[in-house]
């Protein structure tokens, strides 16, 4: 299995986990996957919508214990 | 005990006092060494580029003598690090001087390169550098109506400045009698106007009142300068008379050429603040990987929790306290109002309505600041 870039933003309010994930995206590859690590709930929902406009693919959303665990793979 | 400081900015500055005070027996005795590498002789006061921009603020306001701030005892030299060897634990200068260290604290800030995106550096005004803050000024000045529109990149230092620049831009198209000739068009990132929940909340409303249009989902991609448009990565666009923008940004050079962080970003631990993987690297400010706002605020609070711990350090042979991510932003509303945001890793800001009273706090605050710097406040 391929490594996945993890981006911790658990208790990021500010810049907060979508923001995380933005910049994140900055320092990865075509056909990489990044796993956002989030406590905010609102995450779970607001970044596939971001996913969607700026047209990179959304895996899945796992909630564990009170961490939304979001995978999103960048493909340009 | 050599402690070695990179960096005289707000941080680095903030926790050299704060080291040299806790350890004051320590320094004349000879135990303890405190030294601060930087690139510049001056301290800049980077909040007070947002007043620079208005027409608020004099560009000669915003700097001291970096010595005039430091305690005596700090050993303090303008000769930047360009090699970092921490393995041997020590670094090489610009002037080619080799200092071993027993502790080093990285604190290098960050900068914003506008150049990232097509377009925008030649077709934007910006206010994150005196040279840009005086160039918009002066752009504001002659501008006389139209298309307002402000636009970001991520990441970026200093969170609320987007808000700031869009109420302080209402305010002075309003002084100048031409708000109605000016349309401000306000965009952001993600799906809201603010990172910040209840910040976002608050700020909505307000641009609603203030007659500021507002677009979410918006990462610059590039600047279309013939056309006067600039597109998104979300596939939108926007045209605009005067384009705003704060940049994404990355820590200095000089971390990426060593290898140290990604962009620029060291990954840090976000209790202990060193960097991973190594116990005697710390690393404060904008140059570290935290989720946590790049603000001026944070490298304070980040800056006295880590001197109390390094001060343990040498005293105790352990560190005593955890960080534990507070953060305190004022967020002005205007030219005579504001309110504030404060948070941490556990709780997030509830921001109360603006008032003159937190406006005031802020401008006696851009005056204390260099009490803060001096590690008094």
């Amino acid at each position: 299995m391929a490594k996945r870039r993890v981006v911790d933003a658990r208790g990021s309010f500010c810049p907060g986990p979508l923001m995380e994930l933005i910049a994140a995206m900055k320092m990865a590859a075509v056909d990489e996957e990044l796993e956002v690590l989030s406590t905010d709930k609102g995450s779970a929902h607001e970044i596939p919508e971001w996913i969607q406009k700026a047209k990179h693919v959304h895996i899945e959303t796992v909630e564990d214990n009170g961490v939304w665990h979001v995978l999103v793979k960048k493909t340009h | 005990m050599k402690i070695l400081i990179v960096g005289g900015g707000m941080g680095g500055t903030i926790l050299a006092n704060n080291l040299a005070r806790r350890l004051c027996g320590e320094l004349r005795s000879g135990k303890a060494r405190i030294i601060m590498l930087s690139a510049s002789d001056q301290h800049m006061y980077q909040p007070g580029l947002l007043y620079l921009a208005v027409g608020r603020a004099m560009p000669d306001e915003l700097y001291r003598d970096q010595a005039s701030l430091l305690e005596p005892e700090i050993e303090f030299h303008v000769d930047p690090v360009e090699e970092f060897h921490l393995d041997d634990n020590e670094v090489k200068t610009k002037s080619g001087r080799i200092i071993g260290y027993d502790i080093i604290v990285i604190a290098t800030g960050s900068r914003p390169v506008p150049d990232e995106i097509p377009g925008l550096a030649e077709h934007a005004e910006m206010f994150y550098t005196e040279e840009s803050a005086l160039k918009m000024f002066k752009r504001l000045q002659s501008f006389e109506g139209g298309k307002v529109v402000i636009a970001m990149g991520v990441p970026h230092k200093c969170p609320m400045a987007p808000l700031e620049i869009a109420f302080m831009l209402h305010d002075y198209f309003l002084d100048r009698g031409i708000l109605d000739k000016v349309k401000i068009h306000y965009t952001y990132p993600v799906g809201r106007v603010h990172t910040l929940e209840n910040v976002a909340k608050w700020a909505a409303p307000e641009m609603d009142r203030l007659g500021i249009s507002y677009e979410t989902f918006f990462n610059l991609k590039e600047v279309d300068g013939a056309k006067r448009i600039v597109r998104s990565e979300e596939d939108s666009e926007t045209d605009f008379d005067l384009l705003i923008t704060i940049p994404a940004h990355r820590g200095m050079e000089v971390i990426e050429a060593n290898g140290l962080g990604e962009r620029g970003w060291i990954p840090t631990d976000r209790h202990r603040l060193n960097m991973e993987g190594r116990d005697n690297v710390f690393v404060l400010g904008d140059t570290t990987n935290l989720p946590i706002s790049k603000a001026g605020s944070t490298a304070h609070f980040e800056a006295e929790a880590l001197g109390e711990n390094i001060a343990a350090i040498v005293k105790l042979g352990m560190p005593v306290r955890d960080y534990d991510g507070k953060v305190f932003c004022f967020i002005e509303a205007g030219k005579d109002r504001a309110t504030y945001a404060m948070f941490d890793y556990q709780n997030p800001p509830d921001p109360k309505a603006p008032t003159r009273a937190v406006h005031w706090f802020k401008m006696a605050y851009n005056k204390l600041y260099w009490a803060s710097a001096r590690g008094l406040l």
